[in-house]
């Protein structure tokens, strides 16, 4: 296995943004995508991380048509001791629906050094065929700061068509609320 | 005439040297351009075991990356039922000991088709001593671990370090059992080295490799 850096999204050249929204590079040249998150801070307190994507049939749209079904789990330690093991979400899945997939959530950002790290895969987005399945693991500052929280999102995009299934070509982050005020996404082909 | 696919049925793209001399992207070879497969993920170091009480890394971890995973490849115990542990030091591994928190699940499931679960199994609170990244491992010849832990942004001045770990071992009571750890090192200061151990006894082999992801 080779990973190839296909772009750097690094918000100190970028300056704050609303948004992450990679454009270019997904694509048929790799049949499995990876975007590393580093150091994700977020300008407002407990906001929730997520993506959504654009398909072929909506570029340059505002990433609102890909319907997504997804489930998510979490578990956290905190600081003082209290835990939560693996635990369901219902409140963070989506099903068949066209709105933005939280990857973490009510992250914290208070004492400045609080962030978010992890991982997206994105399996053949090009494929016309199928529905482009997605797994995510993340680890964040929780709450008020003093929790660790591991989240696992995972789950399929596509539409209600199974005959119709465009390539997705755009991909955007951001946090539900405020900008992203530092950090890097990188994305990564593996060969 | 054609583009040059392959040599001697081996990919171009996989070929670095013909006839020992070596070739750089975009160079040619009789005439027909070849582009060769950029790997960012980047071997840093290899670390081996021989009955060791720890694995040390104390070097190489530092702003050139900022994604390092260490990749465990049959990392066997000395004593039975034993679990991987990391620790932390911002002054090379002179001291280690850094607070840090932490979950720790896993999922496991036996030999004997009897005995299965997934559950929390309970992380460290603003620990300062080993924090347990890998599940109980056999000692049996054929038993050991392996898996890999991610570690981001070792070098940053200005937040915790995060780092998200699997880990699948076979236990001492022939159970397959994957283990989920992951949180943060709760220091704003670079983190320059890590140390690798059981809770019991020694590694007494397998192989700790530290890649490095490209930058940019």
């Amino acid at each position: 296995m080779a990973k190839t850096l296909i772009s750097t999204h690094d918000i100190a050249v970028l300056g704050a943004s609303e948004s992450i929204d990679i454009t270019d590079g997904i694509d048929d040249t790799y049949n499995e995508y990876e975007f590393h998150f580093v150091g994700i801070h977020a300008e407002t307190l407990h906001t929730d991380f997520e993506f959504q994507v654009n398909a072929s049939d909506d570029e340059g749209g505002d990433f609102d048509t890909s319907l997504i079904t997804s489930n998510f789990f979490r578990n956290y330690q905190g600081e003082s001791e209290d835990t939560g093991g693996p635990t369901y979400k219902t409140d963070r899945d989506l099903a068949v629906t066209a709105g933005y997939q939280e990857l973490s959530y009510m992250i914290d950002q208070d004492d400045n050094d609080e962030c978010l790290s992890g991982m997206l895969t994105l399996y053949d987005p090009a494929s016309t065929t199928y529905l482009k399945h997605f797994q995510s693991r993340t680890n964040a500052n929780h709450h008020n700061g003093e929790y660790t929280l591991e989240c696992f999102a995972a789950g399929y995009i596509g539409t209600d068509d199974p005959t119709d299934q465009p390539a997705i070509t755009e991909i955007r982050f951001r946090f539900d609320s405020g900008d992203i005020d530092a950090g890097v996404i990188k994305m990564f082909g593996v060969s | 005439m054609p583009d040059i696919d392959k040599i001697n049925n081996v990919a171009v793209a996989d070929i670095s040297k013909l006839d020992s001399i070596t070739f750089a992207d975009g160079q040619k070879v009789n005439n027909q351009d070849v582009s060769l497969v950029t790997d960012a993920h980047t071997l840093i170091s290899t670390h081996t075991a021989s009955s060791d009480d720890t694995l040390d890394i104390t070097s190489g971890i530092d702003s050139t990356y900022d994604v390092y995973e260490f990749h465990f490849v049959n990392i066997h115990p000395s004593a039975d039922s034993k679990k991987l542990r990391m620790i932390a030091s911002s002054d090379g591994g002179s001291s280690y000991g850094i607070e840090t928190t932490s979950t720790v699940f896993d999922s496991y499931h036996n030999e004997a088709d009897d005995g299965y679960s997934l559950g929390y199994r309970g992380g460290a609170a603003q620990s300062t001593s080993e924090i347990i990244i890998g599940g109980s491992t056999g000692f049996d010849d054929d038993q050991a671990c392996s898996g890999i832990m991610t570690l981001y942004a070792p070098s940053s001045d200005t937040y915790v370090k995060h780092f998200i770990a699997q880990i699948h071992q076979s236990s001492g009571s022939d159970y397959a059992n994957n283990t989920f750890a992951a949180g943060y090192i709760n220091t704003a200061s670079a983190v320059d080295a890590l140390q690798f151990s059981f809770d019991v006894g020694k590694i007494d082999l397998g192989t700790i490799k530290m890649y490095g992801l490209a930058k940019s």
